[in-house]
């Protein structure tokens, strides 16, 4: 028995469904963490409307923002892998039928005709970034990203001179900026890369990363932790509510940057973080790889 | 700021909103009506030309929202997430929206600035905070669908909505009928905090 593009749309529509609905695992204990923590008493009411929303989200099966994004699929994908085109055709198909049961607001709108497509599909979307490694085997991830946590996405093309030092005051003045609207305490990914493009994609890349995950290399990890540390001390809190939760985690990736250059991408993640991830196999096996809070019997548990 | 809490239905007279004060905590019952970017332009233009909106917003509150709606087997709709979105977008034709209408209470996330909190002071009206993203805790409070004007035009998203809510909060008031607005302090105090945080990790006071 091989795989055939049925059990693809299978996978991904699984992937896009859990991510609309359950918050991934890592996420919650964050946010939970965040409530057992604030001692601001109006910032602990917007932590405790986030925790009941995710509940009801996960015991009804409803999408936990009314927002549910912009489309992305990341895929490791084996260069072995017997479907190729049929997991490009698959990753659409998914996001059409999610869209369709009521997983997916209607979001892709034609800029120059503001047309909406009506299914979550158009020119480019849902996008879909490759990455070709060894082996015949696909790796999945799937991210729903919210348009209001958009708004602060930032470039800055750095002289290497003071690369540093404006990679932090970047993300500091990036928080501070944009304030409540990509619906704090929010997740930072930030790279630094040759061209402000590559940046960008790492930056929005390395938010698929789990909380709490250190980058291997001890510097980056340090840079992240500082940050982290410097972002909760600006007591912007949930909503801009106040208090010590401002971001729930930084995290931060590279390419090998041209000796002129210094690119540096900044991209937000709403506390909303909406990502699933599988595996798929030639023989048509899959399993999700992330975990997500779970209804079972009357509650939502991990 | 105070943490009282108020229980409010629509229609909300001047002397309900006149009572509250920024950091205040509302629950609302009764009509709300959702418009976002399209939903307001399409309004003042018909409001401009001397039109009448299919519903009118006088003393009802109105919502930046673009739910999640499916349709059900006997053709009504089920609203099953319905978060605010960034109310700033809307900030250029808010006040002359608030003076067109008369709508009393303005729902969103992110806040408004000072064009919207001077139109608030002038004809009483206030704007309120719902958790953004908390899109299953909203639809909770949505309790019917009144009505939907323009969804063909519009789409789902910009649509104009009317629901009928039960409870629906907790919103924080953080612009009120005396023209205060919560996030104007709160973001300075925000970039002042950044001030002593930049200078902990060494690095320059101000960019440019």
């Amino acid at each position: 028995m091989g795989l055939t593009e049925q059990d693809l749309v299978a996978a991904f529509y699984e992937m896009v469904t859990t991510a609309a609905t359950s918050i991934p695992e890592d996420v919650y204990r964050a946010l939970k963490e965040g409530y057992e923590r604030e001692t601001n008493p109006i910032a602990k009411r917007q932590f405790e409307a986030i925790l009941k929303d995710i509940e009801i989200a996960c015991s009804r099966k409803v999408p936990i923002c009314q927002d549910t994004g912009t489309p992305y699929f990341f895929f490791e994908m084996g260069e072995n892998f017997p479907l190729r085109l049929g997991a490009v055709r698959a990753a659409v198909e998914a996001v059409r039928r999610a869209t369709k049961d009521g997983y997916l607001r209607p979001n892709a709108v034609d800029p120059f005709y503001k047309k909406n497509s009506g299914d979550n599909t158009g020119r480019y979307i849902p996008w879909i970034h490759i990455d070709l490694v060894e082996g015949d085997q696909l790796r999945a991830w799937f991210m729903t990203k919210g348009g209001g946590s958009e708004a602060p996405v930032t470039l800055i093309m750095s002289e290497p001179i003071l690369g540093f030092e404006k990679l932090k005051s970047g993300v500091i003045d990036t928080i501070v900026k944009y304030g409540p609207l990509p619906c704090p305490p929010v997740i930072v990914g930030v790279a630094v890369a040759a061209g402000g493009d590559i940046a960008l994609t790492l930056a929005k890349k390395a938010l698929l990363r789990p909380i709490g995950e250190r980058n291997p290399d001890p510097n980056i990890a340090k840079l992240e932790v500082e940050l982290l540390n410097a972002l909760n001390k600006l007591s912007l809190g949930p909503h801009g509510f106040g208090g010590g939760v401002t971001a729930l985690d930084v995290k931060i990736d590279y390419a090998y940057r041209h000796p002129a250059t210094f690119a540096i991408g900044i991209v937000t993640s709403c506390w909303a973080t909406r990502r699933a991830s599988a595996i798929i196999r030639p023989d048509g096996s899959w399993e999700m790889t992330s975990k997500h809070i779970r209804h079972v019997g009357g509650g939502c548990t991990l | 700021m105070s943490a009282r809490e108020f229980h409010l239905r629509t229609p909300l007279s001047d002397s309900d909103i006149e009572r509250l004060r920024i950091g205040d905590i509302v629950y609302l019952s009764g009509t709300v009506v959702t418009a976002r970017d399209e939903a307001h332009e399409l309004a003042l233009e018909i409001l401009r030309s001397g039109g009448q909106l299919p519903v009118d917003l006088r003393g009802l509150a109105l919502y930046h929202c673009g739910p999640v709606a499916v349709k059900q087997p006997d053709g009504s709709w089920k609203i099953v997430a319905a978060g605010p979105t960034t109310s700033m977008r809307m900030e250029s034709v808010e006040p002359e929206f608030i003076e067109r209408t008369g709508v009393k209470m303005i729902i969103g996330k992110g806040g408004m600035g000072p064009r919207t909190a001077e139109a608030m002071r002038k004809f009483k009206a206030v704007y309120a905070v719902f958790t953004g993203g908390a899109g299953a805790l909203a639809a909770e409070a949505i309790k019917s669908v009144k009505a939907v004007h323009w969804l063909d035009k519009l789409g789902m998203a910009e649509a104009m909505w009317v629901f009928e809510v039960e409870e629906f909060g907790p919103l924080t008031i953080t612009i009120d009928s005396t023209g205060a607005n919560y996030y104007e302090t709160r973001l300075r105090e925000v970039a002042e905090n950044a001030k002593a945080v930049k200078r902990e990790l060494g690095l320059p006071a101000e960019e440019e």
